[in-house]
């Protein structure tokens, strides 16, 4: 249930993140889910993708620092009290999230969560039959 | 071990003494065989019979670099060109080299000041030294050479470069002495870890750096990776080459060897000699060089003197480690700054690369500084806290190093610029 997250660091210079997209592009990994953290001076994209090692191989050969880090993508239902329910779980095992990105449409609502300790936000979300996506889900063959 | 105790032990009184007999000697040739110094000693109303003491040596003109290069090649030799049996040049970053010749005789002190160099940090006959400066008209190759030679130490005068074969040579010849550049020995010593070499192959004990500034963490990071004490040597071409001084087993500064060049640190605007332990520029009067001797040569390196014995038993005066030159210190709202200082804080912390660019600007009247620093490549969060982290404690080391603040800004691996030969650290946009 471990999702590898592909982590970039980006300088603030204007065409990065194209040439960034442009190169998954040329290299057919499909991107499921982005978000960009900025500061005033960088940016962190962190993406999960298709095909992350491939993505980290390609990435690394056009200069770009690349981190591969652990993430949950947990499924729920699109309702209101969704996340609610997810985040209180966590709380209540005294989970601290790093970040989290999250989006729904069509009944379905994704979301990226990042921890510490993200086999223990695995095991917690489990126990309470929360459905999880698997690298299958993501990878593609 | 000491090599010459005769000269390295001597009192005061009497280095003095020999200073000043050398001094008045290269006057005298000086005022014979060169017009640039004789029009300089006319200019000055200086007569040159009339110096005889050291203590003199104060009232007396500079060379400076400038005149190194309106005397190009061979203005500034003393003795014919049949006497010349080598010439050295240093390729200056602008316009022509930097041209020094050697009379049989220089060569021979040249191999004496090396030979006490090496004795100073250990080295004997027994010793394999590896000698990996670069051999040609740069000074570092061939300067070390004969005076490893003169200790009787086995050379592999293997130059720069080739890393492979670096390595090869030695584990196969069981080397005990590296000599090169602190960062080539930096660079040798990752290549061991990276070729998966084992530490039981690698014999080095000692390692003898110069030619570049390096500060204490680079020594301690060096020292670590070879598992080896490293040792500072000084030296520049137009002395000499290196050999100038050297850092005992002590390590509290280089030694100079001022029984043939004699140090003195001037304040670089009013030109004034500054006291023992002032910060100032270095400057060498090379009292016994044949060929091409200089008075009072303005080395733009920033350094302090220390006179009185060392526990190593050694008279001759010390010079801390450069701080760097004189056109490298930028002054930032009144405080000097070196891009040294900036580079010390950096090694210490894992999440950096010792890559940086300082810019410097002036805006509404203010001067700021801005730190490029990459992030290391091998070690990096994708957590904004854990980066902004790293910013602060730059931020935070720098301003309880330099007393100012500056603006610090974390940029991707590799992107500022890698240059062969010095790298460009600063971009100052003051005085555009």
């Amino acid at each position: 249930m471990l999702i590898k997250q592909l982590s970039v660091f980006l300088e603030d210079r204007s065409g990065r993140l194209t040439e960034l997209t442009r190169i998954l592009a040329e290299n057919d990994v499909n991107i499921t889910a982005l978000s960009v953290a900025e500061t005033a001076d960088y940016g962190i994209v962190r993406m999960v993708v298709g095909r992350p090692e491939l993505a980290k191989k390609v990435l690394e050969k056009a200069g770009f620092s690349i981190g591969l880090t652990d993430v949950v993508c947990v499924n729920m239902p699109d309702k209101p009290g969704s996340l609610y329910r997810i985040l209180e779980i966590l709380t209540d095992e005294k989970i601290n999230i790093d970040y989290m990105y999250a989006f729904s449409k069509n009944a379905v609502a994704l979301a990226v969560i990042r921890a510490a300790d993200v086999a223990q936000v695995i095991e917690v979300l489990q126990q309470h039959r929360l459905q999880l996506l698997s690298q299958s889900d993501i990878y593609q063959l | 071990m000491i090599w010459n105790s005769g000269r390295e032990c001597a009192d005061r009184q009497q280095m003095q003494e020999l200073q000043s007999r050398e001094l008045t000697a290269m006057i005298r040739r000086m005022q014979e065989n060169v017009p640039f110094y004789r029009d300089k000693f006319r200019e000055e109303g200086i007569e040159p019979g009339d110096i005889r003491s050291v203590e003199q040596l104060k009232q007396l003109p500079f060379t400076t670099k400038a005149d190194l290069r309106d005397n190009y090649p061979f203005g500034l030799f003393t003795v014919p060109q049949t006497d010349v049996v080598r010439i050295h040049a240093s390729s200056g970053t602008t316009g022509k080299p930097t041209v020094v010749g050697y009379t049989q005789t220089d060569i021979a002190l040249w191999a004496e000041v090396v030979a006490r160099s090496l004795t100073m940090a250990g080295i004997h006959s027994g010793d394999t030294i590896q000698i990996a400066y670069g051999y040609g008209p740069f000074t570092g190759g061939l300067g070390l050479h004969y005076g490893a030679e003169k200790v009787g130490a086995t050379v592999i005068p293997i130059s720069t470069g080739n890393t492979k074969k670096q390595l090869q040579f030695m584990t196969d010849f069981k080397a005990t002495i590296l000599a090169c550049t602190p960062s080539y020995a930096a660079h040798l010593g990752e290549s061991i870890l990276k070729e998966g070499i084992s530490p039981a192959d690698i014999k080095l004990r000692t390692g003898v750096f110069g030619a570049e500034p390096w500060t204490g963490e680079m020594r301690t990071e060096i020292e670590k990776l070879l598992n080896i004490k490293a040792y500072d040597i000084y030296g520049l071409s137009e002395v000499i080459g290196p050999g100038v001084s050297m850092e005992c087993e002590c390590q509290c500064g280089n030694h100079v060897f001022e029984d043939h060049f004699i140090p003195e640190i001037i304040d670089p605007d009013t030109l004034e000699v500054l006291p023992d332990g002032v910060l100032g520029e270095l400057v060498f009067t090379t009292v016994t060089k044949e060929a091409m001797p200089l008075l009072r040569y303005r080395t733009r390196d920033l350094t302090r003197l220390h006179h009185g014995k060392c526990d190593c038993g050694r008279t001759l005066v010390r010079m801390e480690k450069c701080l760097g030159r004189t056109d490298d210190m930028l002054i930032i709202r009144g405080v000097n700054v070196f891009p040294s200082q900036v580079e010390s804080v950096l090694m210490e912390m894992a999440e950096t690369t010792p890559h940086y660019q300082l810019i410097i600007r002036r805006e509404n009247n203010l001067d700021t500084m801005e730190i490029r620093v990459e992030i290391n490549e091998e070690n990096w969060s994708d957590s904004i806290r854990e980066l902004e982290g790293i910013r602060r404690r730059i931020d935070h080391n720098i301003k309880s190093l330099l007393g100012i603040g500056a603006i610090i800004k974390l940029v991707e691996p590799n992107s500022i610029e890698r240059s062969e030969g010095k790298a460009k650290r600063i971009i100052d946009e003051r005085h555009r």
